[in-house]
């Protein structure tokens, strides 16, 4: 089985969101970036599948510029065998990454798309599920276990209330949530191999895609601030402010 | 402007956050049609029937949509929107809403509007960024703008005095590519996290997870819900479900409870929409006391019981 990874350059989690002065975007000059942590996630699985002898070959894929690469490179280090970049500066909107996705599948031929559920930076949770539209496959989103049973995948799934198991049929999509697994740290050997596994390039004009950007970024604020309160001095005191001034007990 | 809005049910019952996603499609204005899609689902129709801001109740009762797979449910609406001319396809951001509605976008070759909490105007909508940490107003060029709606930023519409028509259709759509195998849902006496009053959540302070015992108590005495921060999901505590936050759920309750939880800006993202919010800490330089109206400095061993005591 050959499982394809996409994976995405974000800012890294920890690190503090600016909104730039004139409000067109977040401040991202001189920001540490990472590997999406939900990538993360679907890079560790499509490895562990590997690992237990259920997949043959992982490829992870984005779409970005030179920068991009980083994050690539981290995803072989933590074990993909090969990486693919579709070379592109322009800000996408996630329609024309689901096509451009798309194409590389129809070359690459995947039994299995490993997805996060959604990127830390626009929080939008929708490629994994656009690509299996566009593909006319079956998808499982927000994975918390995987099982592949021959032609077949058992996907358990975080929904609210509970958990969903469904059965697809593969080729599939599938998009991570948190405990699927966790992943591991990359080791030194690991990263130095990584160096030289193969980072093919293509571009958007070669896949035949037209990219767009049908989603026009108005304005970015920083959200209201909530102001703090007060400290209360003790249980009693709280149960009083909480009754007679908030009225909400 | 016509606006499809899919009701989100459990073929039983109209779940609550419909009435929310209704509340943005009446503030874009325009005829508002409500689809219920599944299987034995009359009584769900019925209901939203009486919601006075809808114009008509679509009902699909087949049992290929038992439950409600995003394979053959995204096309019905599609062959929905593609007779129906609709200029909107709303649903509420819940993980079903979330599963189905990118694959809708997709086949109808437009983008989707992620987790709106404002309307500006029929095209242009405010939304999250960064975990909430930044605010995003966004137009839509493409012809058909498909919409997720955070409940906690809309009000619900009101649910009784309405009389919509309901139209029964019948085409079929079968999934072949996938199957439903099960559900295990949890069941409580308590009221769902997202649609509670009041929330009691516990953080990595908590310990283990016998110890939410203590936060269960508290929420029986005022009819609450029970939620978590992340670190004490990641710890192990508690499952997942119970996760408020960026990659939990969304809250905004009229009084939110935060006990050993220290205030990560992915927990806030989750939270600090609430009306009031308390926090028990005994770290008085924990960032929660940054957002929390009344804020108290004490080991939440003593001042749990104690506040449940004194309820």
């Amino acid at each position: 089985m050959r499982v394809l990874v996409a994976v995405k350059r974000v800012i890294d989690y920890n690190v503090k969101v600016r909104v730039k002065v004139d409000q067109s975007d977040v401040d991202l000059i001189n920001v540490k970036m990472a590997l999406n942590p939900f990538c993360e996630i679907a890079v560790e699985e499509a490895v562990r599948l590997k690992e237990a002898g259920a997949a043959d070959e992982v490829i992870v894929v984005t779409v970005g510029d030179k920068n991009s690469d980083e994050q690539l490179r981290t995803a072989l280090a933590l074990g993909a065998d090969r990486a693919i970049r579709v070379d592109t500066e322009a800000r996408l909107d996630s329609l024309s990454i689901a096509k451009l996705l798309a194409k590389v599948v129809e070359k690459e031929t995947p039994d299995l798309m490993i997805l996060g559920k959604q990127a830390i930076d626009s929080d939008n949770n929708q490629t994994g599920q656009m690509l299996a539209a566009l593909l006319n496959r079956p998808q499982g989103t927000f994975a918390s276990e995987l099982k592949v049973l021959g032609e077949k995948l058992h996907v358990t799934r975080e929904i609210d209330g509970g958990l969903q198991t469904l059965e697809l049929s593969l080729p599939a999509i599938i998009t991570t949530d948190l405990r699927l697994n966790e992943p591991r740290y990359a080791a030194l050997p690991n990263i130095m191999k990584a160096k030289r596994k193969p980072l093919d390039l293509l571009t958007p004009e070669e896949l035949g895609v037209e990219i767009s950007n049908k989603l026009n970024l108005l304005k970015v604020e920083p959200p209201q601030e909530r102001s703090a309160g007060i400290k209360v001095g003790s249980v009693e005191e709280l149960v009083d402010k909480l009754r007679n001034e908030a009225k909400v007990i | 402007m016509t606006i499809l809005v899919i009701a989100e049910h459990d073929n039983k019952a109209l779940k609550p956050a419909t009435l929310n996603a209704l509340k943005a499609a009446e503030e874009i204005q325009g005829e508002i049609a409500l689809l219920v899609v599944g299987f034995n689902c009359q009584a769900v129709a019925e209901t939203a029937a009486k919601i006075p801001v809808l114009n008509k109740v679509l009902l699909v009762d087949q049992d290929v949509y038992e439950h409600q797979l995003a394979e053959n449910v995204s096309q019905l609406i599609v062959s929905l929107c593609q007779s129906g001319g609709y200029s909107h396809v709303m649903s509420a951001a819940t993980t079903t809403g979330k599963n189905l509605l990118p694959r809708v976008a997709a086949l109808l070759d437009v983008n989707q509007i992620s987790d709106i909490i404002s309307v500006e105007s029929e095209d242009t909508f405010k939304r999250p960024i960064y975990a909430g940490n930044a605010i995003a107003t966004v137009q839509s060029m493409d012809r058909v703008k498909v919409i997720t709606v955070r409940g906690t930023a809309f009000d619900p519409v009101t649910s009784e005095g309405g009389d919509a028509e309901i139209t029964t259709l019948t085409k079929s759509i079968t999934s072949d590519m996938s199957a439903f195998v099960k559900e295990e849902l949890a069941s409580s006496e308590r009221p769902e996290l997202t649609a509670a009053s009041v929330v009691v959540s516990g953080g990595r302070g908590m310990g283990n997870g016998e110890n939410f015992d203590l936060l269960y108590t508290v929420a029986d005495k005022l009819g609450a819900a029970v939620g978590a921060s992340r670190a004490a999901v990641d710890a192990g505590f508690v499952p997942n479900d119970m996760q408020v936050g960026q990659t939990g759920k969304m809250v905004a309750p009229e009084l939110y409870i935060a006990v050993g939880i220290s205030g990560a800006i992915q927990h806030l993202a989750g939270m600090k929409d609430s009306k009031i919010i308390v926090a028990i800490n005994k770290d008085e330089d924990a960032p929660i006391f940054q957002v929390a109206d009344y804020g108290l400095v004490a080991d939440l061993f003593d001042a749990v019981p104690e506040l449940e005591a004194k309820l």
